[in-house]
């Protein structure tokens, strides 16, 4: 048997009326092993005009690397205390935030490590089906030999790279279209 | 490694794309570069997983039970099953919805619609799919609602739900439809996917089953996620 799976529609611009009760800008609480972050950028359309109703869904690994989910048959600590879902919303300036320990490196392809990422799903009014792309880390020697990173064209890779701020923290914005687009991922 | 199976892409036509100049907002959010084709890996064949923690107490299945009164407008039983593309259960899956009033009217800041707040109605559920894949929730019918998407645009009636299978790549946000709607034909959402069997799953069927005598009406709307192929492959 085989059922095409339901068509996808636009979250809308009143997505939080269902969507709010699970917002979660802070994936590590307290006490749970990994570098501490915290990531915060905009979302701009193609205009370069912050898009206030987009809503963020994160998805990343725990500090050795290992997902809470049963199909992760990785021999790594698991941690009851950390999930690895995160959901933030943008604001009236178009800015989101969240706070999360640095995720360790998962297998990726051909069994090959990855470099530390978040996967990040982006849902907003305008937006048909959810966007997916990834957040990684600089200066990170895994960073260069990462097998997805690989299939971008160098040149737009740093579009996927969180920028570390001056003050602490790292900076990470979604360009919907044009100058600096983010990459986005058919997977 | 142990082998996967990776979940299946598309068939062509099933899925909207992102540039849809009918909707007009998609101009200027869809993406202009093509998207970078990725084997899936063990991030995006995972993803986060709920229990009944995340639902909460509350009767957060019974939208019309979450005030003090009960809200205007026809009550009306909505249930379905969450499948896989094999047509198997998708057993404890998060299924959140939201919707306006009977009156076309979203309890939301933004929502400027001149139609009445319902007191008695927010527009939120939150349930768990049972070991069978299947929902149920209560509600009232939503009304349509005027956008500014085209002169005399209207949204056909709908309820927004999302849902998270068992993988990121699982991950659905749809719209429900009502059967009859006179407005179907003419919504740029609604017809945003090319294939018009793909869209006539997403309007619910009038099922007596559903629905109980002497309370009200009852709606089915069966949603099929993203399943794994065949063969699998080497991980
Ligand atoms: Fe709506």
């Amino acid at each position: 048997m085989h059922l095409p799976a339901t068509a996808s529609q636009t979250v809308g611009p009143y997505f939080a009326i269902g969507l709010d009760a699970l917002l979660r800008d802070d994936l590590a609480p307290t006490g749970v092993p990994g570098h501490r972050v915290t990531i915060a950028g905009r979302v701009l359309d193609g205009d370069g005009t912050p898009v206030t109703d987009a809503l963020l869904e994160l998805w990343q690994a725990n500090a050795e690397g290992r997902y809470a989910h049963p199909d992760d048959r990785q021999e790594r600590a698991a941690d009851p205390r950390f999930h690895g879902f995160g959901r933030v919303s943008t604001d009236a300036a178009g800015a989101f935030r969240f706070a999360t320990i640095v995720p360790g490196r998962v297998p990726g392809p051909d069994g090959a490590l990855q470099a530390p990422h978040i996967l990040v799903g982006v849902f907003m009014r305008g937006l048909l089906k959810q966007l997916v792309t990834r957040i990684y880390f600089p200066d990170d020697d895994a960073t260069a030999q990462d097998p997805v990173l690989a299939l971008v064209p160098i040149e737009r890779r740093g579009t996927l790279i969180a920028r570390p701020e001056p003050v602490g923290g790292f900076t990470w914005n979604v360009i919907l279209q044009g100058e600096g687009e983010t990459v986005f991922f058919d997977c | 490694m142990h082998p996967v199976r990776q979940y299946r892409r598309a068939q062509p036509g099933t899925q909207p794309e992102y540039l849809h100049p009918a909707y007009t907002s998609t101009a200027k959010r869809s993406p202009t570069r093509p998207l970078v084709r990725m084997p899936q890996t063990l991030s995006e064949m995972t993803g986060p997983i709920f229990g009944h923690d995340a639902v909460g107490a509350g009767p957060h299945d019974d939208l019309t039970k979450q005030h003090a009164g009960e809200p205007l407008g026809e009550r009306i039983v909505v249930s379905g099953r969450v499948l896989d593309e094999d047509g198997g259960p998708v057993p404890h899956a998060l299924v959140e919805v939201w919707q306006c009033n009977a009156a076309g009217r979203y309890r939301h800041v933004n929502d400027r619609h001149d139609a009445p707040i319902d007191p008695n109605f927010s527009g939120c559920g939150r349930m768990l799919t049972d070991a069978e894949g299947r929902y149920r929730f209560v509600t009232i019918k939503p009304g349509a609602y005027p956008w500014r998407n085209h002169h005399n645009a209207w949204r056909p009636a709908h309820i927004h739900f999302s849902l998270f299978g068992r993988a990121f790549l699982t991950r659905l946000v749809t719209q429900m439809y009502f059967p009859g709607d006179p407005l179907l034909p003419a919504d740029p959402i609604f017809n945003s996917t090319a294939d018009p069997r793909a869209r006539d799953r997403l309007v619910s069927t009038f099922d007596w089953e559903t629905t109980q005598p002497e309370f009200a009406l009852g709606y089915r709307f069966d949603i099929v996620l993203r399943g794994r192929d065949a063969t699998p492959a080497s991980a």
